[in-house]
C-alpha cells in the first residue's frame, strides 16, 4: 500500500473505542453476546453496550478472578461473553482463572484487555501491563491479538466472535492515528498484513508500534535503507509463513511491540526464524524493566518505542554490525 | 496537635490535593480528598515515625491499599516532613519520585508499592504477622476504598488476619460510597460490611470520617482491643471540601482544568476562612 500521510493529520481514536463500537453492533446481531467489566466499564469503553443492552451487561464489581471464571459458567451454557478490564488486572491478576476455567476447558470467552503496555501513561508501572502478551501466548489454544488502530480493533472483535474459544484481544488506553480507514481494508485472522516491501529488512510491528514503524522507515528510505514493514496483529497464532518468507527475503530482521522484549511479538518472530530461517532479529521494546508515572506520549519517546526511537535503534543496529563484519 | 491545628493541616492537605492534580493533569481527587482527615490523623497523631529516619526498624507501618488516593498520602507525607512540600507539584511528570501510584523505593515514607486494589491488606497482614513473630511492638495500618473489598483477596487476609488474632493490626475502610462505575450499593454491594468483618473475627468500629473526635477515639479504642484485628468502618464523602465534587462519581479520577481549579481552591479557602477566624 502506499505509505500513508502525515502522521500529524490522521485522526486519532483509541482501539479501546473500537472495541466498545464493534460490541455495539455484534450485540444487535447476536442476543448471546454478554459484556461483563469489573468498575471499569467507562474506560474499557462497553458503555455504548450497557445503554443499548443493560440485561446483558454485567458489572461484576472490582473482583477480576471472580469476572473470569463467571465469564466461564456464562460461556458454558452457551453464552459468548467479552469480559473486559486492564490488561494488568486480566492477564495479571486473573492469569490463573484464564488459564484454569477459560483456556483449558476452551471456553468461547473473550478478553477485551484494554490499557496494556506503557502508553498508559500517568498511572505509571503497577498499571502499565507490558508482560501481557508473554503470558497470553504461552496459554494452550488462546488466540492472541494486537491491533495497530481502532478499525482493526473492530475487526478483530468481529473476528474473535467469529472464532470458537478463547482469544485474548489486546487494546491501549492512548489514542493513536487510524492508518486502516479505506475501504479495500480487511482482517484476517493469523495473517500478517505488509504495508511496505522492501529488500534490505524487515520490520514486524504489533499495536501502535505499527504505524510508528512505518515512518521509521520512511526516514530510513531516505538514506537509501529499503525497510518491509509488515503489521503482525494476530501474535498467536502467528503468519508462520509471512514471517519467514519476508525474513528469507530481506536476511535483517527487527521486531518491535509495546511491550517486554521477553516473551512477545520479538520472541514469536525468533521462535519462527530459528527454527524455519535462521535470521538475525533486533528485539525492540520495553527492555527488562518496570514502567514509570509520566504523559503517554513523553513515555513513548523515552522508551524509544515512536518513530525517533525505532529509527535510531534501527541505525545503531546496522552501525554496530557492519562495524563487526 | 489539637483538634483545630488537625483541621488546618487537613484543609493544606486537601488544598495539595487539588494542586498536584491540576499540575499532574490526571490523578484521583474523589478518594484523597475523602481521606484528608484520616491521611492527617495518622500522620501527624497515630503513627509512629521519623520522617528523619523513614527507614526505621520499630516505626509503625502504613499501606495504602487503594493506591490511588496516593496524592493525599504524598501530601500528608510532606506536611510531616518526610520531602518537601513543592515536590508534590511534580506528582506523576516523568522522572518524578512522586509515581501516580506509591512507590516505596522511590518515596521516603511509603512503606508499601501499591496500585493493583486488593493487594495491599495482605501484605500488611504480613507486616502485622513479622512484628507477633519478633515479638516486636509496632503496629500496623491498612487503607482500603469500600469499592476495593470487593476484591476476593481483601477477605482472604481478612480471615487469616482474624484467625491469627492480630490485634496489631488495624484496616481502615474510606466508606465514601462510590467507586467508579457509580455507588457501590449498585454496582456490587459490599453492605453490611460491619458484619462482615464481625464474622471473619475483627473488632468493629463505625465513625464519622471527617470528624476528629470520632477519629481519635476509633484509633484509640483499636489500641485497647486484645486478641483481634480492628476494622474502622470510617463514612465520608467523596470529593469532601470541594463543592463540585462532593458525591459525584465523575471526580473519582481525573485532573481540575484550570477554571475548576480556581474554583476548587476558593472553596477550600473559604473553609479555611471559617476555621482561622
Ligand atoms: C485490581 C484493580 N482493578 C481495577 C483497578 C482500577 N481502579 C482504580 S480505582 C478503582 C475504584 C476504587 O473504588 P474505591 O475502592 O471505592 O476507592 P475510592 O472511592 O476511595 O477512590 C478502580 C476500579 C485497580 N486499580 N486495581
Ligand atoms: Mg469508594
Amino acid at each position: 500500500m502506499a505509505v500513508i500521510g502525515n502522521i500529524n493529520e490522521l485522526p486519532r481514536i483509541a482501539t479501546r473505542e473500537g472495541y466498545g463500537k464493534a460490541l455495539v453492533e455484534l450485540g444487535r446481531q447476536d442476543k448471546n453476546i454478554v459484556v461483563l467489566d469489573a468498575d471499569l466499564a467507562a474506560a474499557t469503553k462497553t458503555g455504548a453496550f450497557q445503554k443499548a443492552f443493560p440485561d446483558r451487561h454485567i458489572n461484576c464489581g472490582i473482583a477480576e478472578a471472580n469476572m473470569a471464571g463467571i465469564a466461564a459458567g456464562l460461556a458454558s451454557c452457551g453464552k459468548i461473553p467479552f469480559m473486559s478490564t486492564f490488561a494488568m488486572f486480566v492477564a495479571g491478576r486473573a492469569y490463573e482463572q484464564v488459564r484454569n476455567s477459560i483456556a483449558y476447558p476452551h471456553m468461547n470467552v473473550k478478553i477485551g484487555a484494554t490499557h496494556a503496555g506503557i502508553s498508559v501513561g500517568e498511572d505509571g508501572a503497577t498499571h502499565q501491563c507490558n508482560e501481557d502478551i508473554a503470558l497470553m501466548r504461552i496459554i494452550p489454544g488462546m488466540v492472541v491479538i494486537n491491533p495497530c488502530d481502532a478499525v482493526e480493533a473492530e475487526a478483530a472483535v468481529r473476528a474473535a466472535y467469529e472464532y470458537d474459544g478463547p482469544v485474548y484481544l489486546r487494546l491501549g488506553r492512548l489514542a493513536v492515528p487510524v492508518m486502516n480507514d479505506r475501504e479495500d481494508y480487511r482482517f484476517e485472522l493469523g495473517r500478517g498484513v505488509i504495508l511496505r516491501e522492501g529488500k534490505d529488512l524487515s520490520i514486524f510491528a504489533t499495536g501502535l508500534c505499527v504505524v510508528e514503524s512505518l515512518y521509521a522507515a520512511e526516514r530510513l528510505a531516505e538514506e537509501g535503507i529499503d525497510a518491509e514493514v509488515i503489521n503482525i496483529h494476530t501474535i498467536k497464532p502467528i503468519d508462520e509463513e509471512l514471517v519467514t518468507a519476508s525474513a528469507a527475503k530481506t536476511g535483517r530482521v527487527f521486531t518491535v511491540e509495546e511491550h517486554s522484549v521477553i516473551g512477545g511479538l520479538g520472541a514469536a518472530v525468533c521462535g519462527v526464524l530459528s527454527e524455519n530461517c535462521p535470521t538475525r532479529v533486533t528485539r525492540i521494546g520495553i527492555e527488562d524493566v518496570f514502567g514509570e508515572s509520566g504523559p503517554a506520549l513523553e513515555l513513548l519517546h523515552k522508551y524509544g518505542l515512536d518513530a525517533e526511537g525505532i529509527y535510531q535503534k534501527i541505525k545503531t543496529a546496522i552501525a554496530q554490525q557492519s562495524a563487526v563484519s | 496537635m489539637n483538634i483545630p491545628e488537625l483541621q488546618k493541616m487537613t484543609l493544606n492537605v486537601r488544598k495539595e490535593i487539588i494542586k498536584s492534580l491540576h499540575s499532574a493533569g490526571a490523578g484521583h481527587p474523589g478518594g484523597s480528598l475523602s481521606a484528608a482527615e484520616l491521611f492527617t490523623y495518622l500522620y501527624f497523631e497515630e503513627l509512629h515515625v521519623d520522617p528523619k529516619n523513614p527507614q526505621m526498624e520499630d516505626r509503625d507501618r502504613f499501606v495504602l491499599s487503594k493506591g490511588h488516593t496516593a496524592p493525599g498520602l504524598y501530601a500528608a507525607l510532606a506536611f510531616r516532613g518526610f520531602f518537601p512540600v513543592e515536590d508534590l507539584m511534580t506528582l506523576r511528570h516523568t522522572g518524578s519520585y512522586l509515581q501516580g501510584h506509591p512507590d516505596m523505593k522511590q518515596t521516603p515514607g511509603v512503606d508499601m508499592s501499591t496500585g493493583s486494589l486488593g493487594q495491599g491488606l495482605s501484605v500488611a497482614v504480613g507486616m502485622a504477622l513479622a512484628a507477633k513473630m519478633d515479638g516486636r511492638d509496632y503496629r500496623v495500618y491498612a487503607m482500603c476504598g469500600d469499592g476495593e473489598i470487593q476484591e476476593g483477596q481483601i477477605w482472604e487476609a481478612a480471615m487469616f488476619a482474624g484467625f491469627h488474632k492480630l490485634d496489631n493490626l488495624v484496616v481502615i475502610v474510606d466508606n465514601n460510597q462510590l467507586q467508579i462505575d457509580g455507588y457501590i450499593e449498585d454496582v456490587c454491594s459490599p453492605y453490611p460490611m460491619d458484619e462482615k468483618f464481625k464474622a471473619f473475627h475483627f473488632h468493629t468500629i463505625s465513625i464519622d470520617g471527617h470528624n476528629f473526635e470520632e477519629i481519635a477515639a476509633a484509633f484509640a479504642e483499636a489500641r485497647s482491643v486484645k486478641g483481634k484485628p480492628t476494622v474502622i468502618l470510617a463514612r465520608t464523602v467523596k470529593g469532601q471540601g470541594v463543592s463540585f465534587m462532593e458525591d459525584e462519581v465523575s471526580w473519582h479520577g481525573k485532573a481540575p482544568n484550570d477554571a475548576e481549579f480556581e474554583i476548587a481552591m476558593k472553596d477550600l479557602e473559604k473553609a479555611g476562612e471559617a476555621l482561622w477566624q
